[in-house]
């Protein structure tokens, strides 16, 4: 192990290392971020869940967005797999169907940094998928 | 570097390690790894959640999903169902005893809603064993900090202004007493954490230095550099196994990145800590008595002054505070004397955690701000009585702590006001009871303690604690009088004035509060020969009534020493000379015949 020498040698070590825990920080106030939950059942997975949540989780990391990204079950929508659930601190959920890379890219864009609605959508008929 | 989507914190504490969280999270590496989730899905060994009562407990991120009362083999379901699939286990989700709810955001838990976690802020949340941790959550920069732009006396005038006192029993003033060790002139002093930890039932040091032992390392440097000293010593009781496992290997961490040892940050500041170990003895927690076991004389207390920060180990001037004490230093030179001074009441700032146990729904380690009402800690974090039964008392402080009721449920949490109350704030322990606990048999129960600890060096406390628990035993027995009452209470001041150190000073504070608090209980045992709670088995009997008695005989043929006669479909008769009041009989009868009067 390297020595640390000084303050600033501390600091930037921490910088290095703060990502090893950084999903628990923000899972510590997830209110406070956007939040992306990726549904995973059998049916979102098969038709690429997988990796629209890697998708989300490298392009909103490069993008320097802080965001929780997290799977959660079947939301009910296997028809427009994969689907994905969208919350911006302050506003309610918003489901989106049939997630491409593009269409996340878009999402991004234009409605993680800009908070405008993209196409896509599917009625909300319930308040969270994890309301418990 | 790996990126996890998902981060699993298995309990690494002394209770959930008893219960095979181990093995869990064996088991849990071992699913992930056959489901090929090895890099996205990190297992990470962390201190103590606090919610020991439902342990073992597995948190689950970034969806804060709180899994209880796990076993090695849910572990397959957890990952099959929660990791690959996103579906949360329901069976293993908590329950909310009084809503009758399921909860599995642990930021929705009762248990959580009104803790503010300084002192703890890191247990739980990482890998105590891993330094690189600590640091990504700002380990050793309040070190860097001082090192770099504070003055030692700078430090000691901000944890003055904060307010810290000693969490370790007495509330001194945490800061002043940084001051007095560091004016005591002598080029060689001393940095000692008081790690003893002797209350019955209390956990609070251990699950901080199980779960993140850099605060209290750092915390120490820090102290060495105010008060101007280049050894910390650990007194730590050897039935800690664990705490001290993890403190080693911090300590070598720490060393390993040079922020402990020669030339702390390039600085001329060097600071090194070694571990002393305790055999368990309660009295070997009070400062001068743990002086003089770590140089290896016997472990009784001397009276003071001199204070240890005038002439401590070695008769070197020497700092001590407790584990909880050091762990806030870190944070209040990061955030400053003013944030940490924001939580609490005039007199005591800051948080205090406590040990909840007893007869409340869920034990465990919490933290709360100074100032919180009992109440509160009772019923909203503790979940109530268990079973539904009624609040008796909460007896606060360890050992020697005195008796709390219903009536000071609204009493709020700070030294001056428990101190009001009859009690005291002490280490941390909280311990609750409901209709079913005798308050005499309770207040002997601690003086049992304390007699069996007391060191014997001076004669009230030997020999006055061994009465006062005598008088205490005649009167469960059913032979005390109303002149015995008189007797505690004065014997019980006589202890508590004249004793050599606060052990003595403070045994009889059980007795005396439950004397001003459950007077007619105590009447009852003298006067009517009655045990109100139904706890003294002197006093009470076990009787068959007539009227419901069948004749089954179900009682007679198990009691245990044949104190039960009687014809088949007659009534039983119960022989009081030959009964030893098991309850057996009580068990068995069907009909409610017999009663315990
Ligand atoms: C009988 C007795 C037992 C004690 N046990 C402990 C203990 O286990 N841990 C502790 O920190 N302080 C204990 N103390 C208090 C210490 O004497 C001392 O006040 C404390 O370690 C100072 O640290 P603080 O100012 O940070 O609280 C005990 C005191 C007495 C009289
Ligand atoms: S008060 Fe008790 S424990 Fe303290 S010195 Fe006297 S005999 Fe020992
Ligand atoms: S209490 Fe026990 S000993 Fe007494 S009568 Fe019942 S069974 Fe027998």
């Amino acid at each position: 192990m390297e020595k640390v020498k000084t303050l600033d040698d501390l600091k930037k070590l921490k910088e290095q290392l703060k990502s090893t825990i950084e999903l628990r920080e923000k899972s510590n106030n997830p209110e406070s971020h956007v939040q992306v939950k990726v549904a995973m059942a059998t049916c979102g997975i098969a038709s690429g869940a997988r990796e629209i949540m890697s998708f989300f989780m490298d392009e909103l990391r490069k993008r320097n967005i802080d965001a929780i990204v997290s799977q959660t079950g079947c939301m009910g929508y296997c028809y427009a797999e994969p689907t994905i659930e969208l919350t911006i601190p302050g506003h309610e959920p918003v489901v989106y169907g049939n997630v491409t890379k593009a269409k996340a890219d878009e999402i991004i864009e234009k409605h993680i940094k800009n908070g405008i609605l993209v196409d896509g959508i599917i009625p909300v008929t319930y308040q969270n998928i994890n309301k418990k | 570097m790996m990126k996890y989507k998902m981060h699993v914190l298995v309990c690494g504490g002394t209770g959930c390690k008893s219960s095979d969280s181990d093995m869990i999270a064996h088991n849990l590496r071992t699913a992930i790894d056959q489901k090929g989730l090895t890099e996205e899905v990190q297992v990470v060994m962390s201190g103590c959640f606090g919610f020991c009562e439902k342990g073992p407990i597995v948190k689950i991120l970034p969806d804060n999903t709180f899994y209880v009362h796990v076993t090695p083999s849910d572990t397959t379901e957890i990952v099959e169902e929660h990791l690959v699939k996103g579906r949360r286990v329901e069976r293993l989700l908590y329950k909310d005893p009084q809503r009758d709810e399921i909860i599995s955001d642990s930021k929705h838990m009762g248990f959580y809603k009104k803790q503010v976690r300084i002192a703890l802020r890191n247990c739980g949340f990482i890998d105590p064993e891993s330094i690189n941790e600590a640091i990504a959550r700002d380990a050793y920069q309040a070190l860097g900090k001082v090192l770099k732009e504070m003055t030692p006396q700078q430090v000691a005038e901000e944890i003055k202004k904060s307010g810290l006192r000693g969490r370790g029993g007495a509330g001194f003033p945490t800061g002043l007493k940084w001051e007095i060790a560091s004016k005591s002139p002598g080029p060689e002093k001393y940095v000692v954490c008081n790690a003893d930890e002797g209350d019955p039932g209390a956990f609070m040091d251990r699950s901080i230095l199980e779960g993140d032992p850099h605060s209290v390392l750092e915390a120490m440097a820090i102290c060495g550099y105010c008060i101007g000293a280049s050894n910390g010593l650990i007194y730590i009781r050897a039935e800690y196994p664990l705490a001290i496992e993890r403190l080693k290997i911090a300590i070598n961490q720490a060393r390993e990145y040079g922020l402990l040892g020669k030339n702390i940050f390039g600085t001329d500041f060097s600071f090194d800590i070694e571990l002393k170990y305790g055999a368990g003895a309660f009295v070997c927690g009070e400062e001068t008595a743990l002086i003089h076991s770590m140089e290896g004389q016997r472990g009784e207390p001397t009276f003071k002054p001199p204070f240890p920060a005038v002439a401590g180990y070695k008769m070197k001037p020497t700092n001590v505070n407790n584990v909880e004490t050091y762990a806030n230093i870190p944070v209040i030179i990061m955030n400053g004397a003013e944030w940490f001074a924001s939580y609490g009441t005039e007199k005591s700032k800051g948080t205090k955690v406590f040990a909840l146990a007893g007869k409340i729904n869920n034990v465990g380690l919490i933290e709360v701000p100074m100032g919180t009402k009992l109440k509160d800690v009772i019923y909203d974090i503790g979940g109530g009585i268990k079973g539904n039964k009624k609040f008796k008392a909460v007896q606060i402080g360890g050992p020697s702590g005195g008796f709390l009721t219903e009536k000071h449920l609204e009493t709020e949490i700070d030294y001056e006001s428990l101190t009001a109350a009859g009690s005291m704030m002490g280490s941390g322990g909280m311990i609750v009871m409901d209709d079913s606990d005798c308050m005499v048999a309770m207040a002997k129960f601690y003086l049992d303690f304390t007699v069996e600890e007391s060191c014997g060096k001076c004669s009230p406390c030997r020999i006055g604690n061994k009465r006062l628990n005598e008088i205490l035993e005649k009167i469960a027995q059913g032979k005390g009088t109303i002149e015995d009452l008189e007797l505690l209470r004065n014997l019980g001041n006589v202890i508590k004035d004249t004793s050599l150190c606060m052990l003595g000073g403070s045994s009889p504070n059980p007795v005396l509060s439950t004397l001003d608090h459950f007077y007619d209980e105590y009447l009852a045992h003298v006067k009517d020969h009655k045990c109100p709670a139904g706890q003294c088995k002197a006093l009470m009997q076990y009787i068959i009534l007539p009227e419901n008695c069948v004749g089954c005989t179900a009682c007679a043929r198990n009691c245990p020493v044949n104190a039960i006669t009687g014809e088949r479909k007659k009534p039983h008769v119960i022989d009081q000379a030959i009964c030893i009041k098991c309850g057996a009989c009580v068990e068995k009868c069907k009909f409610n015949a017999v009663v315990v009067q």
